[in-house]
C-alpha cells in the first residue's frame, strides 16, 4: 500500500465515490421508474422519485402502438449475424496477423486503424449510393454487411491481442499431427480463446444494437427498421410519447447492459491492450 | 467506439507467438485466403465510399436534382465557407469539445486516483459505473432530454428542491441553456472513460516510486505533480487526443437530445453535416467531411509534435539557438 489514509481522507473518497456512482446511475434510474409510471402521473406534480402503484401500461402501449415487436426483432436478427460473420471474419484476419511477419502487414494494419479514426457516417451519401447500386437500401441483409465492414478492423485489433496470449506451440502441435491450419485454428485455438471471443462478439453485437445514422440512412420502411432507427423517427414527431418512449429506451438498454457486465472485464482488458504497439 | 493506443497496464509474461520463419507458398495462398473477407469487406463498404466522398466534394451532387453532377472545384467549400450557420456549427463544436472534455477529464482523473486503492466490492464499483458504455449516445441524449425537459423534467424538480432556481428553466426550448445541458450531458457521458483509462495507466506505476517519495517526505500534491502525472503522462495525452476526435465526431447525442436545436444553437459541425446529407445534397456534406477530416488529422499531428518527449538534444539546441 502506498501510505496510510487519514480518517478524514477516507470519509472523502468514499464519499466522493458514492456521490459519482449516484450521479452515474440515477439517469438509467429514472427512466426506469418513469417506465414503470402510469400513464397519467407522467405528468403529475410533484415528481413522484418512485412508481408507487406500479403500471406496465407503458409497455403495453408501446407494443400495441406502435410496431415495436418488428423493431425489436429486427434488431436481434441484424445484430446476432453481423456480430456473428465480423467476429468469425475477424478471427482469420487476427490470427495471421498475430502470428506472421509479411511485407504488407504495416499497410493492412494502418489500413484498419485509421478507419477507427474516421467516423463512419462521414461517407453516408456516397455509401447510400453505392448500396443502391447494389440493391441493398431498405434491406436488413445491407446492413448487416456494413455493420460486419465497420467491426472488422477493431475486432481484428482486439483479437489479435488475445492471440498473442497463446503459444504459438499450440497450433504446430496440431499441424504436426495432421491438422490443417484452418481447423487448428478452429478446433485447438478458438476453445482457449473462448473468453476473448465472447467478449469480443459481444462488443460487435452492442454496438449494431446501437448504431443510429447508419440505420437511419439505409433503412426506410417500417418492416426493415432497428430500434434506434424507429426511435429517431419518435423523437422527430412534435409531441413525444414519453411513457412508451420510456418503455421503449428501457427495452433498448437492458440488453446491452446485461451483455456488457458479462464482457466488461474482457472488453477493458481488449480495449486498453488491443492497438498492439508495432 | 476508439481505438485506444497506450501503455499495456496488465504485466504478462512473454511468449514466443510469432512465426518469423519463412513460409511455404501453400501456406501464403492459405494466409491469404483467411486475410480476404476482412480485406474485401473494409475495402467495398469503408474505403470505397469514403474515397468515393471524396471526389463528391468537389460535384455538384444534390440527390433531389441529379441532372447537373459537374465538376465544380471548390465551390462547395466557399459556399461552406460564407455560410453563417456553418460558421455557427464550427463555434459549437468548439464550445462542446472543450466543454466536454475538461470536465470529462478532471472529473475521471479524480475517480481513477481514488480507485486506485483496493476496497471492498471494488469490482462490482467498477461493473456499476462502467454502464453508460454500453448505452449509445443516442440514447444517452434520449435519456437526458426527458431529464431536462422544461415542464415535467426531473433536473429542475431537483434544482428546485435544492433552491437553487425559483422556476423552471427551459433548457432545451431556450438557445442559452441548451448547449450546457448536451454538455452536462457528455460529461455525464465520458467521465467512466477517462476513469478506466486512467486507472489502468495508474496501475501500471511501481508502487516503489510512491515509497521512495514518501520516504522523502513528499506531499500529496507533490507527490501527485512529481510522480503521478509524469510516470502517467503518455497515457494522459493520448486519452486526451482519442477523447477530442472521439467528442468531436459523436453527433449522437445530440441528435437524440436536441436534433440540433433550438434555433441550430447546439448544432456542432458533424450534426450538421448529417442534417445536410439527409437534405441531400452530398457534394456540400461531403465537403463538410472533408474539412471534418483534414481538421483532425491537422490537429493529431500537432498534438502528437506538442507532446512528444522532450530529449536532451531538442533542449540543448533551444539553449543554444
Amino acid at each position: 500500500m502506498i501510505r496510510s489514509e487519514t480518517l478524514a481522507g477516507r470519509i472523502a473518497r468514499f464519499g466522493g465515490l458514492g456521490i459519482c456512482l449516484l450521479f452515474t446511475v440515477f439517469p438509467l434510474y429514472w427512466i426506469l421508474v418513469t417506465s414503470f409510471k402510469a400513464p397519467g402521473t407522467i405528468f403529475a406534480y410533484p415528481l413522484k422519485y418512485w412508481p408507487g402503484d406500479f403500471s406496465l401500461e407503458n409497455y403495453r402501449g408501446l407494443f400495441s402502438q406502435s410496431n415495436f415487436a418488428v423493431f425489436l426483432v429486427n434488431s436481434l436478427i441484424v445484430s446476432t449475424v453481423a456480430a456473428a460473420l465480423s467476429t468469425v471474419i475477424s478471427l482469420l484476419s487476427a490470427y495471421v496477423l498475430a502470428r506472421f511477419e509479411f511485407v504488407s502487414k504495416g499497410a493492412v494494419m494502418g489500413a484498419f486503424l485509421v478507419t477507427q479514426m474516421i467516423p463512419g457516417f462521414i461517407a453516408l451519401g456516397s455509401l447510400y449510393i453505392l448500396m443502391t447500386k447494389l440493391y441493398l437500401v431498405d434491406s436488413r441483409w445491407g446492413l448487416v454487411l456494413v455493420y460486419v465492414a465497420v467491426s472488422i478492423p477493431l475486432c481484428t485489433v482486439m483479437l489479435r491481442g488475445f492471440f498473442e496470449n497463446v503459444p504459438a506451440s499450440l497450433e504446430e502441435a496440431a499441424m504436426v499431427d495432421g491438422c490443417s491450419r484452418l481447423s487448428a485454428l478452429f478446433r485447438v485455438l478458438v476453445p482457449v480463446m473462448t473468453p476473448g471471443l465472447a467478449a469480443s462478439y459481444i462488443f460487435n453485437f452492442v454496438n449494431c444494437w446501437n448504431e443510429l445514422f447508419l440505420s437511419v440512412t439505409l433503412l426506410n420502411s417500417d418492416n426493415n427498421k432497428t430500434i434506434p432507427a424507429a426511435l429517431n423517427g419518435f423523437i422527430s414527431s412534435y409531441n413525444i410519447d414519453w411513457g412508451s418512449m420510456s418503455a421503449a429506451a428501457v427495452l433498448s438498454i437492458v440488453p446491452t447492459m446485461v451483455l456488457f457486465a458479462f464482457a466488461s472485464r474482457y472488453i477493458v482488458e481488449g480495449l486498453t491492450a488491443g492497438a498492439v504497439k508495432e | 467506439m476508439a481505438v485506444l493506443q497506450t501503455e499495456r497496464p496488465v504485466r504478462r509474461p512473454p511468449a514466443r507467438t510469432s512465426h518469423r520463419r519463412q513460409f511455404t507458398g501453400r501456406t501464403a495462398l492459405v494466409l491469404l485466403a483467411f486475410m480476404l473477407p476482412a480485406i474485401v469487406f473494409v475495402a467495398l463498404f469503408t474505403y470505397y465510399p469514403l474515397l468515393n466522398g471524396i471526389q463528391m466534394a468537389f460535384r455538384n451532387y444534390n440527390l433531389n436534382d441529379l441532372s447537373d453532377t459537374s465538376w465544380v472545384g471548390l465551390k462547395n467549400f466557399r459556399t461552406l465557407l460564407h455560410d453563417d450557420m456553418f460558421r455557427g456549427t464550427v463555434k459549437n463544436s468548439v464550445v462542446w469539445v472543450v466543454g466536454s472534455l475538461v470536465p470529462q477529464f478532471l472529473i475521471g482523473f479524480t475517480m481513477a486516483l481514488w480507485l486506485r486503492r483496493k476496497f471492498r466490492f471494488r469490482g462490482t464499483y467498477q461493473a456499476l459505473v462502467f454502464f453508460p458504455w454500453a448505452v449509445s449516445g443516442f440514447l444517452i441524449g434520449i435519456l437526458f432530454r426527458w431529464m431536462f425537459n422544461g415542464e415535467f423534467g426531473v433536473v429542475n424538480d431537483l434544482l428546485m428542491k435544492a433552491h437553487l432556481i425559483d422556476t423552471p428553466v427551459p433548457w432545451l426550448a431556450d438557445a442559452k441553456y441548451a448547449m450546457v445541458a448536451v454538455i452536462v450531458a457528455n460529461v455525464w457521458y465520458g467521465v467512466t472513460f477517462f476513469a478506466i483509462m486512467i486507472l489502468a495507466a495508474l496501475q501500471s506505476v511501481p508502487d516503489e516510486l510512491y515509497e521512495a517519495a514518501a520516504i522523502d517526505g513528499a506531499g500529496k500534491v507533490r507527490t501527485l505533480f512529481g510522480i503521478t502525472i509524469p510516470s502517467i503522462r503518455t497515457t494522459l495525452a493520448l486519452t486526451v487526443l482519442l477523447r477530442v476526435i472521439w467528442i468531436f465526431n459523436s453527433p449522437e447525442l445530440i441528435f437524440g437530445m436536441t436534433g440540433g436545436g433550438p434555433a441550430n444553437a447546439t448544432h456542432t459541425v458533424t450534426s450538421y453535416m448529417i442534417q445536410v446529407t439527409q437534405e441531400g445534397d452530398y457534394g456540400r456534406a461531403s465537403a463538410m467531411g472533408v474539412m471534418v477530416v483534414f481538421v483532425l488529422i491537422l490537429f493529431a499531428i500537432f498534438y502528437l509534435l506538442a507532446i512528444r518527449p522532450r530529449t536532451p538534444r531538442t533542449t540543448a539546441r533551444k539553449v543554444a539557438g
